[in-house]
């Protein structure tokens, strides 16, 4: 049997010992994403970001609950951060989805984020192809405790949900750039503590100095726009907020029709295409990069590097007059 | 980046709610730079052995109190096999009379740690175990 037969036919042990080898980056995890790119492509893949202590594995357990009464198979990637001192790292996420346990139709993988920032880690993209090829419809990426500036998960999903609770901040942080921004769906959660009428205002007021816009991605220097079919604004997405108690599910049922309605616009507007392609780019670029860094580190010797660390040390050279050096070092290696 | 990490299950089945030193020992492997999957309190056999399968760990290790290991541990070793996991290993922490131990060793539990052990040694035994393999 083939590896993708496998994982199609629910062999957990199969999918658990991939998705091993592809964190690890070894050789066998290469060849088993190579063997099921091409079956990728079904999954809505939902991001839920936000800081820490919002309650996103709370709401992340009651999404899940809410997919399996639908029929759905639901995979839950779940991502913390690693120690940047001793690369260990506790993931605790679990805690928190407990009434999934004993159901054959949910997967939950916790990740350490090894040293990645962002909020994801290095092969968080690749994990959510494994559970889309493995027929998962519902994918959802928890991402570590975001701050400002964690915005890889709007790359990643078709569906950034980005969760708030009362007495985090005020309107100003609502106008900066980064987090807020790239929701999909606003969900002001522990919504039966105080302070919630001014958190749900003061992202309204965001909302309403940003929108309607077009979803513009920039990469490359060059704007990515999204392109619609219809070039009226009811092909705009406007981020609906929600209201949630996640440890009660409350506004659950209200959260998973905006997540629809999202994907259904997706689909309608082009847009889903449009986020494929910019996520696959975006990989591939990631994975170029690795590839790039290791073979300049087979081409020029580690004493070489040293030496011209050293005068930078010695602030003979700027890192920059560095950088230079290192590469005439290495095409002078190509060319040998 | 092909660093091999070692990943831990840290468990408490059964019913007793005194979780701080399965806390203690989870600390004190991610300052060892292990990647420790917490589960928390009250969680049966069966979730311990339906978590150790989608996390792919290479040890659990089981904070037990209640007296209850001889019924729980080898439970626990049995679904492990069951999912195709018999290179698990499973340490436990917690209450265990010295009686107990040889039974629970033969039953292929690696490694008994009771009241007062260190931490490195807990460290140092996981490691020489997950190399061993």
């Amino acid at each position: 049997m083939t590896l993708i037969d496998s994982l199609q036919n629910g062999d957990r042990l199969a999918l658990t010992r991939l998705l091993t080898q592809v964190e690890n980056d070894s050789a066998a995890g290469r060849a088993g994403l190579a063997e099921i790119f091409r079956h990728t492509g079904r999954g809505h893949l939902i991001g839920i970001t936000g800081a820490p202590g919002t309650g996103k594995s709370s709401l992340v357990n009651q999404l899940a609950l809410h997919y399996r009464k639908q029929g759905k198979r639901v995979a839950i990637i779940a991502v913390d951060p690693s120690s940047p001192f001793t690369g260990g790292a506790v993931l605790g996420d679990r805690v928190r989805m407990r009434d999934l346990a004993g159901d054959a139709g949910v997967f939950i993988r916790s990740m350490a984020a090894r040293g990645s920032l962002g909020g994801l880690a290095q092969t968080t993209a690749a994990f959510a192809q494994v559970f889309d090829a493995a027929g998962f419809e519902i994918v959802m990426i928890e991402t570590v405790g975001a701050g400002q500036n964690e915005v890889d998960i709007a790359r990643l999903a078709h569906t950034t949900v980005v969760v708030e609770a009362p007495g985090l901040g005020d309107d100003i942080q609502a106008i900066k750039a980064g987090i807020l921004e790239i929701a999909d769906v606003l969900v002001v959660n522990k919504a039966d503590r105080p302070g919630v009428e001014n958190t749900e205002k003061a992202l309204k007021s965001m909302l309403e100095l940003g929108h309607p816009m077009r979803h513009i991605f920039q990469h490359h220097g060059r704007a990515m726009q999204v392109e619609s079919p219809r070039d009226d604004s009811s092909a705009l997405w406007i981020p609906p907020i929600r209201r949630t108690v996640a440890l009660e599910g409350r506004g659950v049922s209200e959260l998973v029709e905006s997540i629809a309605a999202h994907a259904a616009h997706l689909h309608v507007s082009g847009e889903w295409a449009t986020r494929e392609q910019a996520r696959l780019e975006r990989e591939t670029e990631a994975l170029l990069a690795r590839a790039l860094m290791s073979h300049f580190q087979q081409d020029v010797a580690e004493a070489q590097i040293e030496s011209v660390m050293g005068d930078v040390y010695k602030k003979n050279i700027s890192p920059w007059e560095a950088v230079q050096e290192l590469m005439r070092l290495h095409s002078q290696k190509e060319q040998a | 980046m092909s660093e091999r990490k070692i990943r831990v299950l840290v468990a408490k089945p059964g019913l007793d709610g005194h979780d701080r030193g399965a806390k203690v020992v989870a600390r004190a492997l991610r300052d060892a730079g292990m990647e420790v999957i917490y589960t928390g309190l009250r969680q049966t056999p069966e979730m311990i052995a339906e978590a150790a399968l989608q996390e792919d760990v290479d040890v659990v290790g089981l904070s037990i109190l209640s007296g209850a290991h001889m019924a729980l541990a080898p439970r626990i070793l049995e679904l492990l096999k069951a999912n195709g996991q018999s290179d698990v290993k499973v340490f436990i922490g917690g209450i265990v009379p010295d009686e107990d131990v040889p039974r629970l060793t033969e039953m292929g539990i690696t490694g008994i740690y009771g009241p007062g052990a260190s931490t490195e040694d807990i460290i140092r035994e996981i490691r020489e175990s997950v190399r061993s393999t």
